[in-house]
C-alpha cells in the first residue's frame, strides 16, 4: 500500500524515470513538492513514450496535410477521406519492449492497443497488418520470440475478428536484444460520424467503460522509454495481459453507443492508462477534469490512487457523455457484459483533480502536463556517407542460379506462410489480395472501392544512409500500393530507433525524418498518424534505424487490380525503370558475398512518380494485370516470386551491355516494376512508355516450368518453391 | 426462406454468413443469445464462427448452454434445419446436438488457409447443389478443429452416412497432408441422425465470390434455399 504522503526523494524521482532537471521543472510548474500520486502522473505524462520529448521537434518537419486528409497526427489515429461519405482511419504503433520481455502478451496487447485507437474514433476495424523484426536466427532467443509474437498477434486479431492481411518479417543480429513488433490497424467510418478526444461542456459526466482496473502494466510506458540491460526479464510484471474477447465486446458496445448519439468525446486508455486519457480529453477541450477514484471498477482490492492512475490494464475506455444519457448508455454496456461507471466530470478550472476516499490525491494544471512537457533538441551528428560500390568491383562467388536459389530460401526472403497462416486473413470476406503480394487489397464494404495496404522499410539502407533510407521506405510503400493498382493516399509511420541520447542515433533519426518528409512531399503521400519508439537498445547496442511505413491507397474499382503471379504462358515480361546494377547494401552483397557494405541505392523521387503513375494507369485501364515491384534481391528475386506465385516459368534474355549478369539480376536500383502482358499489348506499351520518357525494356517471355536466366542458367520453379517454402517451417521445427 | 443467425458475445463471422445467405436469396435476421425464442417462421438456424465467450473454457462450452440454445434444440427436434460453422460446430457438439468434440489442431497452432473438402453425399438439404465426391474449395480458420470421437461414435457416423465433408486434395483424394488439423477419419463436418443438423469446421461463407477467391461455398447456401422452397 502506497500512502500519498511518502517523502519524494531523489531516488524516487529517478525510479520514475525523471531527470533532476525534469523534476525541478515540474516542481517549478506546480510551485510545491508533488505527492507520490502526482509524481506518478507526471512520470507517465513526461516519459519519452507519451511526451515525444526527444522527437517532437523533428516530427514538425513532416508533411501532414492534403485535400483528402480529415485528421492528421495528434488524435488516436489518422483519418482520410476515401469518397462516398466514407473515411479510412488508421495507425501503426510499436509494442517492442513488452514483446521482448513476454512475446505472446506483448504482441497481443500491441494489436489490442492499435485496434482500440481505431475504433475509439468510431471506425470498425477492417484490416490489420504488422511489421516484425527479430534477431539473427542462430540467437538462442529468436525462435522463442518468433513463436510467441506470431501466436500473440494471431491470438488477438483472430478472436477479435479482424483479418490480418499483410506485414513484414525480417531478421538481423542488431535486433538480438530488441525485437520490433509494430502493429497497424485500418478501419472504416462515415465521415460525419468520427469521434474525437476533446471534451466539451462543463459538468458533463466522465464515464469509465470496459474491463476492470488491475495492477498490471504499472509503469509500462516508463519501461518502454528505457534501454534494456541483462536484468530486463525482471520487468515482466510491467507487461499487460490482453483479452481479445473483452475488446470485441468493447468494440460492439462503443459502436452501438456512438450510434445512440450519447458520446461527446472518447479516448482509449492505452499507455499511461487513466492518467493520459483523462488529461488528453481535458487538455484538448480546454477543460478541467475531476475524477473520483472510489467509482473506478477495480479487479483487485485495496488499490491506491497511485496504482489506479498508472495501471495499464487493457480494454478500457474513457468517454464524456451527453448529460442525461447515462441510463441509455449504461444499458448498452450492461447488455455487452461490460463495466460502466461515472467516475468524474468536466470542470472549468483547467485543473486535473483526483480524489480517493475523500482525500485529494492530485491537483495539477491540466494543459501544462502536456504542453509543458520537456522538449529536447538533442545533439545529433549526421551518419558519415559510405562509399559507392561499383558493380564491376563485386565478383560473383557462385553462379546466378545458385545465388537465386540461396536467396529465395534465406531467412529474410523466404516465404512467410508459416507466419501468416496463423493469422485469420480471410474473415469478413473482403480480402482480395492475401499475404504474399506487394500490397494487401481489401474491398470496402460491398465495393466497388478497395484499399491497398502495406508496411515497408529497408533498415540496412537507413543504417548506411538515413536520408536515402527514409526516402526509400516511403517510396517502397508508394510503389507497393501502385503495383496493385492503388492510388497512394497517406501513411502512418512507426519510428523505431536506439537511444536518442547518443548523437549518432539522433543523427539517424533526424536523417530518416528528412528523407521521409522529402519523399512524402514529392509523392503527395502525407503522414497522418504515427508512433515513435526510442531506446531500442541493449547494453549500449542499438537496433538498425527502422522507420516502418504503413501505407494506405485507394482503388476506385477493386475488381480492376494487379497481382504478382504470372498468369499466362507466352506473355511478354517487361521491366519498367532504369537498371544500373546497384549492389551496395544489396541482399546479394550481404547474403552471397557476406558484406553489408556501401551506399544504398539512390532514390530519384521524380522517376518514382513518373514510373509509378505509368504503371498504375496501365493497371487501371485494364491493360496490365501482372505487376511486381522490384525491391530486395533485385530483378532475379522479383521474377522468381512472380514465377512461384503463378506456377509458370519465364525465359529471360534481356541484358544490359557491359553490366555483369549478377549486377543486372541482383542490383537493387529503385523505381522499378516488372510487368507481364500479352505480346500484342507489349508493343503498344513499349511505344507508350517511350513517348513519355518512362524507361521500359523487354526482358523475355513467360512459359514452361523453369526460370531461365541469361546465359541459359535454368532453375525449375518447383526447386525455387521448395527452397522458398521450407526455410521458416524447418527453422521453427528446429531443423534449419 | 427465413434464416436466424445467432449472435453470442464473441461471435465474429455472423456478417460473413449473413452475406452468403442473403446472396443465396434467404431473409436473414440476427438473434441475440439471450433470447428465449426464435423468430416465428424460422426455417434455418445458423450458429456462426467466432470465439464465443472468448473460448476461455472449452470452445463452445458456454454458448452451448445459452438460453437461446433451448429454442435451437426444439427447432432441431422438430426437424428444423441447423447449420453450425467453426465455433458453431463446436457449440453444436457442446450442446448435445452433435456427437464428438473438436480438439486443438495437431500442430497446436491456429491455421488459416484454403482447403478442399470432399462432399460425401449430395442428397441432404445442405449439399443438393454439389455432386457426390466433388472436391469443393473453401477456407479454414481455427485453432481447435481436430474432430475427435470414440470408436463407437465414429463407427455409427460412418455406418449411417453422417459424415458430411472430409478434408481432401484438389482431386478429391483424402490424404494425410490434406488433413492438417488431424481430425479422425479426416472429418470436416457431420450430420445429426435425421440429417437436419450440420456442423462443419471450414467456412463456405468466405468463398462465395470470384473476387475474393472463388464461389465453391455458394452451393451450400443455395442448396438450403432450394430445399426450403421445395418443402414449402
Amino acid at each position: 500500500m502506497i500512502r500519498n504522503d511518502v517523502a519524494i526523494t531523489p531516488q524516487l524521482v529517478k525510479e520514475h524515470g525523471l531527470t533532476p532537471d525534469e523534476y525541478k521543472r515540474f516542481v517549478d510548474l506546480i510551485g510545491r513538492t508533488p505527492t507520490i500520486t502526482e509524481l506518478g502522473i507526471v512520470s507517465a505524462m513526461w516519459n519519452e513514450h507519451c511526451s515525444y520529448k526527444s522527437s517532437r521537434l523533428h516530427l514538425r518537419g513532416l508533411p501532414t496535410s492534403a485535400p483528402w486528409v480529415i485528421q492528421g497526427p495528434g488524435e488516436n489515429a489518422g483519418v482520410i477521406d476515401i469518397g462516398d461519405g466514407l473515411a479510412c482511419i488508421f495507425k501503426m504503433e510499436s509494442h517492442n519492449h513488452p514483446s521482448f520481455i513476454e512475446p505472446y502478451q506483448g504482441a497481443t496487447t500491441g494489436v489490442g492497443g492499435i485496434l482500440r485507437d481505431v475504433f475509439t474514433m468510431g471506425a470498425r476495424p477492417i484490416a490489420a497488418l504488422n511489421f516484425l523484426r527479430f534477431g539473427e536466427p542462430d540467437h538462442p532467443k529468436t525462435g522463442h520470440l518468433v513463436s510467441g509474437v506470431v501466436a500473440g498477434i494471431g491470438g488477438y486479431g483472430n478472436s477479435f475478428g479482424v483479418p490480418t492481411v499483410g506485414g513484414s518479417v525480417g531478421f538481423h543480429p542488431r535486433y538480438n536484444g530488441n525485437i520490433l513488433v509494430n502493429a497497424m490497424a485500418v478501419g472504416l467510418a462515415r465521415t460525419d460520424e468520427i469521434f474525437y478526444a476533446a471534451a466539451t461542456g462543463i459538468g458533463n459526466p466522465i464515464v469509465y467503460l470496459g474491463s476492470k482496473t488491475g495492477r498490471d502494466g504499472i509503469h509500462g510506458a516508463t519501461m518502454a522509454s528505457a534501454e534494456f540491460d541483462d536484468a530486463s526479464d525482471e520487468k515482466r510484471p510491467t507487461v499487460q495481459v490482453g483479452d481479445p474477447f473483452a475488446e470485441k465486446l468493447l468494440l460492439e458496445a462503443c459502436l452501438e453507443l456512438m450510434k445512440s448519439g450519447a458520446v461527446i468525446a472518447i479516448q482509449d486508455m492505452g499507455a499511461a492508462g487513466l492518467t493520459s486519457s483523462a488529461v488528453e480529453m481535458g487538455a484538448k477541450g480546454n477543460l478541467g477534469i475531476e475524477l473520483d477514484l472510489d467509482k473506478v471498477p477495480c479487479r483487485e482490492e485495496g488499490m491506491t490512487a497511485y496504482e489506479m492512475m498508472l495501471s495499464e490494464s487493457q480494454e478500457r475506455m474513457l468517454m464524456v457523455l451527453k448529460p442525461g444519457m447515462e441510463a441509455e448508455a449504461e444499458a448498452i454496456f450492461v447488455k455487452w457484459g461490460l463495466d460502466f461507471a461515472v467516475i468524474g466530470r468536466t470542470t472549468d478550472t483547467l485543473r486535473f483533480v483526483v480524489k480517493h476516499q475523500g482525500a485529494l490525491m492530485a491537483d495539477l494544471p491540466i494543459k501544462e502536463l502536456g504542453d509543458q512537457a520537456p522538449l529536447y533538441d538533442r545533439p545529433h551528428v549526421p551518419t558519415p556517407p559510405r562509399p559507392v560500390i561499383a558493380p564491376d568491383s563485386v565478383v560473383a562467388p557462385i553462379s546466378d542460379a545458385e545465388a537465386l536459389i540461396r536467396l529465395v530460401g534465406s531467412p529474410d526472403q523466404c516465404s512467410k506462410r508459416w507466419v501468416w497462416e496463423q493469422y485469420d486473413h480471410l474473415i469478413l470476406g473482403n480480402t482480395v489480395q492475401m499475404p504474399g503480394g506487394d500490397a494487401a487489397v481489401v474491398r470496402v464494404e460491398n465495393g466497388p472501392k478497395g484499399l491497398a495496404l502495406t508496411t515497408d522499410v529497408t533498415p540496412r539502407y537507413c543504417e548506411a544512409d538515413p536520408v536515402a533510407g527514409g526516402k526509400q521506405a516511403v517510396a517502397e510503400a508508394w510503389r507497393n500500393i501502385t503495383a496493385v493498382g492503388g492510388t497512394p493516399l497517406a501513411i502512418t509511420d512507426n519510428l523505431n530507433f536506439g537511444s536518442p541520447e547518443r548523437p549518432e542515433v539522433m543523427g539517424q533519426f533526424v536523417g530518416c525524418l528528412k528523407g521521409i518528409a522529402e519523399a512524402c512531399r514529392a509523392l503527395d503521400f502525407p503522414v497522418v498518424s504515427g508512433n515513435v519508439s526510442l531506446y531500442n537498445e541493449t547494453n549500449g547496442q542499438g537496433i538498425l534505424p527502422t522507420p516502418a511505413i504503413g501505407g494506405v491507397g485507394l482503388l476506385d474499382d477493386v475488381t480492376v487490380h494487379a497481382s504478382i503471379a504470372f498468369k499466362r504462358e507466352g506473355d511478354a515480361v517487361i521491366l519498367i525503370g532504369n537498371t544500373e546494377g546497384w549492389l551496395g547494401q544489396s541482399i546479394y552483397l550481404a547474403e552471397i558475398c557476406g558484406r553489408e557494405e556501401g551506399a544504398p541505392p539512390p532514390v530519384d523521387l521524380a522517376a518514382e512518380r513518373r514510373n509509378g503513375d505509368f504503371v498504375r494507369q496501365l493497371i487501371r485501364s485494364g491493360q496490365v494485370d501482372t505487376v511486381h515491384d522490384c525491391a530486395d534481391g533485385g530483378l532475379a528475386l522479383t521474377l522468381a516470386e512472380m514465377a512461384m506465385a503463378g506456377g509458370i516459368g519465364a525465359s529471360i534474355t534481356g541484358e544490359i551491355d557491359g553490366l555483369a549478369s549478377h549486377a543486372f539480376l541482383f542490383g537493387e536500383d529503385q523505381a522499378r516494376y516488372v510487368l507481364a502482358v500479352s505480346q500484342e499489348a507489349a508493343t503498344d506499351l513499349l511505344y507508350e512508355a517511350a513517348a513519355i520518357g518512362v524507361p521500359a525494356a523487354l526482358l523475355g517471355v513467360t512459359g514452361g516450368a523453369s526460370l531461365i536466366l541469361p546465359g541459359e542458367q535454368t532453375i525449375s520453379v518447383s526447386a525455387l518453391k521448395t527452397a522458398h517454402e521450407s526455410w521458416l517451417p524447418d527453422y521453427m521445427a528446429g531443423k534449419a | 426462406m427465413k434464416s436466424a443467425v445467432i449472435v453470442f458475445p464473441g461471435s465474429n463471422r455472423e456478417g460473413d454468413v449473413l452475406r452468403a445467405l442473403s446472396q443465396a436469396g434467404s431473409q436473414v435476421e440476427k438473434v441475440w443469445h439471450a433470447e428465449t425464442a426464435l423468430p416465428s417462421g424460422t426455417d434455418l438456424v445458423v450458429l456462426p464462427g467466432g470465439f464465443s465467450y472468448g473460448d476461455y473454457l472449452r470452445c463452445g462450452a458456454i454458448a452451448g448452454r445459452a438460453s437461446v440454445m433451448d429454442a435451437v434444440r426444439e427447432h432441431a427436434a422438430r426437424g428444423g434445419l441447423v447449420l453450425g460453422i467453426c465455433n458453431g460446430f463446436q457449440i453444436l457438439c457442446e450442446s448435445g446436438l452433435l456427437p464428438g468434440i473438436l480438439m486443438r489442431n495437431a500442430n497446436l497452432k491456429f491455421i488459416c488457409h484454403r482447403q478442399f473438402l470432399r462432399v460425401e453425399r449430395n442428397d441432404t438439404a445442405f449439399t443438393k447443389r454439389y455432386a457426390q465426391g466433388q472436391a469443393i474449395d473453401v477456407c479454414l480458420a481455427h485453432g481447435e478443429g481436430n474432430y475427435t470421437a470414440d470408436a463407437e461414435t465414429l463407427r455409427r457416423l460412418e455406418g449411417d452416412g453422417r459424415v458430411a465433408f472430409r478434408y481432401c486434395d484438389a482431386t478429391g483424394a483424402v490424404t494425410a497432408d490434406a488433413n492438417r488439423n488431424g481430425s479422425m477419419n479426416a472429418i470436416a463436418g457431420i450430420y445429426s441422425e435425421k440429417l437436419n443438423v450440420l456442423g462443419m469446421m471450414p467456412h463456405p461463407e468466405n468463398l462465395i465470390e470470384t473476387l475474393v477467391g472463388g464461389t465453391d461455398g455458394r452451393g451450400l447456401f443455395e442448396s438450403l434455399v432450394s430445399s426450403v422452397a421445395r418443402a414449402a
